[in-house]
């Protein structure tokens, strides 16, 4: 499963191998990520899905080794970033990986800047602290930055503070600074789902660009499926706390092999297909994390389950060289279009 | 003007039984002040800027738009929970807008509203067993402690709970089942009309299905009608048998259901449509998709003319400085653009 996820052809920049991260709070121990491997190529489009509490943030804060401690904590895995073991590094050493190389935007831009500096100050202070460049030159660059992420009049909205933006321009600022390093990858946490559509809209298609040009990698990490459709390459679909499929795109959406995948597509009122008069959603509800059951956690919610799911918990098994399922009856699960009305 | 406000709120997808809901010119301004001990009003946000339509009984109507657009506050105005500036909100032959507080909460028995935030618009020291019957309380629709008893352990059921949850607080609850008591309280007094005010986007996907097919099992139980307000297009056409848009206080385009999501006129709903990625990869690498410039203008300085023209690709001279009207283009179909 390592090698093959080239979609790309580029070389592997991330190497994520058994990754768990646990949180211990008094109701118990939360397996918040537990047993997440993936790779991920240099200038690729990576989509992680799920629903809330699969894992899919603490994923992407357990990579940059922002995980709060207490109460979480990395309990083990690999993160091999450009050869380079980050879960071993010093604080010291991970703070030059942290928006140098790898930077991060999250969903609420208003609470990831600093309402007293205005946001010239705040692209500077990455320019300066990992570039070394002076007052002046990052002044200019911080105006270009604003520029390239489609903000008008970008020298004068320099002295801007955050509150005299709308939520779209602030994200636009998020992704400047996010970018300001050239970093070799980008994480987006949600960035679109606070705002409106035509807005998400314009954001996404500027990530893509930019990182298209300046060959970024992009993990976008989300739960709205078609986001995930229009930009990503490959798909990793998480649940409770592991990843359950991973494949191309095209398989995940055309051709799903896991139970909640396909519970998924199903939930969803789509523009592209016939209106129906009713959706067919996946019973039950999002299991708790500290109390999960045996075997397959999805077992409680599948139709598909068999008496072995409820004692053995599936790895990843290959469906084809480019599609993985941690299902034992993936090759009976298929998502039929004329179960629809 | 006035004969095309008349006509849109006359005419429902069957135009033959009177309607349940008739919304005029509804206008909804929030004053802005300076100042702090001589304070001023130095300018009004037009929140919604008279709109009109009508509701069937047992009809759903999608009223979708973005943040700003003023769903929310009509959707507020009509229950006469924020009292409109102007305009006229007739419900099963009465006139709301004139009614004094009392006559207004005898009214409301009628209407139920559903809240999005399933944390929030709950009580936290309420059991769920109350915030359920208070409406049976407030309206006095029961004669013993029994029959009381009874109804609520009625409303737990019809919303797919337990009857055994009714002494649990909300925070004992997922989020997918508080907004089930959401409409049980809604419920509860028997309405002809539920406002139900993004009722599903809190939830997640798995969770949002189910709720939605309760909705519509309900609807189908108890002949409700539906304001469903939202801004997922996708869930939105699931749901409804009209749609309007709306924009900056306006509305935009009105059509069926089919004839919104087939022919979309407006240029913004056109955009708005584009906007909405599928998912299905290979489909949404052939789509042209259109990206509009800007951001919504603030309602406290709307545009002049079509409050759409700064962000609008098809936009010339003429729309700085006329409102277009909503004028009917096929039937049923109304729209507000002169482009069109």
């Amino acid at each position: 499963m390592a090698s093959d996820n080239r979609a790309k052809g580029g070389q592997t920049l991330l190497q994520v191998r058994d990754l768990r991260t646990y949180f211990y709070t008094a109701g118990g121990v939360v397996k918040a990520v537990d047993g997440v491997s993936f790779d991920l190529n240099e200038g690729e489009t990576l989509g992680l899905v799920g629903e809330s509490g699969c894992g899919k943030s603490v994923t992407a804060l357990s990579l940059m080794r922002l995980i709060p401690n207490p109460p979480g904590r990395i309990e083990g895995g690999q993160v091999i970033f450009q050869g380079q073991e980050l879960l071993g590094l010093s604080e010291a050493e991970m703070r030059k990986v942290r928006g140098a190389k790898v930077s991060m935007i999250f969903q609420e831009p208003m609470t990831s800047l600093n309402p007293v500096l205005t946001i010239g100050r705040q692209i500077t202070e990455t320019l300066e602290l990992h570039l070394g460049m002076s007052k002046g030159q990052a002044w200019e660059r911080a105006g270009e930055l604003l520029d390239m992420v489609g903000i008008p009049d970008a020298q004068t909205r320099l002295r801007d503070y955050p509150h005299q933006l709308s939520g779209g321009q602030r994200q636009r600022v998020m992704i400047a600074i996010a970018l300001s390093c050239n970093p070799k990858l980008l994480i987006a946490d949600e960035a679109t789902t606070a705002l409106d559509v035509t807005i998400q809209a314009q954001i996404l298609e500027v990530m893509k660009d930019l990182t298209e040009r300046l060959g970024t990698a992009l993990l976008i990490i989300t739960h709205n499926l078609g986001v995930v459709a229009r930009y990503a390459n490959r798909v990793n679909v998480m649940y409770a706390g592991r990843i359950r499929e991973m494949g191309v795109s095209d398989d995940i959406y055309g051709t799903p092999k896991h139970p909640y995948t396909v519970g998924l597509l199903n939930s969803v009122p789509r523009l592209d297909e016939p209106a129906r008069t009713r959706l067919a959603p996946i019973r039950g509800e999002i299991p708790d994390l500290t109390s999960l059951p045996a075997g397959c956690a999805f077992r409680p919610r599948c139709d598909w389950a068999v008496e072995r799911c409820g004692k053995d918990d599936p790895a990843l098994i290959e469906v084809s060289g480019r599609h993985w399922s941690a299902c034992w009856e993936h090759s009976r699960v298929e998502r039929r279009r004329e179960a629809r009305t | 003007m006035t004969a095309a406000i008349r006509s849109v709120a006359g005419g429902g997808p069957t135009g033959k039984s009177a309607p349940l809901l008739t919304v005029e010119d509804l206008k909804v301004y929030f004053p802005v002040s300076r100042g702090f001990l001589l304070q001023r009003t130095v300018g009004h946000v037009k929140a919604v800027d008279g709109i009109s339509f009508s509701l069937q009984p047992g009809e759903t109507l999608g009223l979708v738009g973005e943040s700003g657009s003023g769903k929310t506050t009509s959707g507020r105005a009509i229950m006469q929970l924020t009292r409109p500036t102007s305009g006229k909100v007739t419900f099963e032959g009465t006139e709301l807008t004139g009614l004094n507080g009392s006559e207004i909460r005898k009214m409301r028995r009628r209407m139920g509203i559903v809240f999005q935030d399933p944390y929030g618009s709950l009580n936290p020291r309420m059991t769920a067993g109350n915030i359920v019957g208070e409406p049976l309380i407030v309206h006095k629709l029961f004669s013993s402690k029994q029959e009381y008893r009874e109804k609520v352990a009625d409303l737990l059921l019809t919303v797919g709970l337990s009857p055994a949850m009714a002494n649990r607080y909300p925070h004992e609850f997922s989020g997918g089942q508080r907004q089930r008591l959401g409409v049980a309280r809604a419920l509860a007094a028997r309405p002809s009309l539920i406002v139900l005010d993004e009722p599903v986007s809190a939830l997640d996907v798995s969770i949002q299905a189910q709720v939605i097919n309760l909705l519509q099992d309900l609807q189908a139980q108890f002949n409700l009608a539906y304001l469903f307000i939202a801004h997922d297009l996708s869930v939105v056409r699931h749901i409804s048998d009209r749609v309007a848009v709306m924009y900056l206080g306006k509305i935009v385009e009105v059509a069926p259901r089919a004839e919104l999501y087939a022919h979309p006129l407006h240029p913004y709903t056109k955009a708005l449509l584009s906007a909405v990625p599928a998912p299905d990869p290979a489909l949404e690498r052939k789509r042209e998709r259109i990206v509009l410039k800007g951001d919504i203008p603030s309602p406290l300085h709307p545009p002049t003319g079509c409050v759409f023209h700064t962000r609008c690709p098809i936009m010339t001279d003429e729309c700085k400085g006329e409102v277009p009207p909503l004028r009917e283009v096929s039937h049923g179909h109304w729209v507000a653009c002169i482009k069109v």
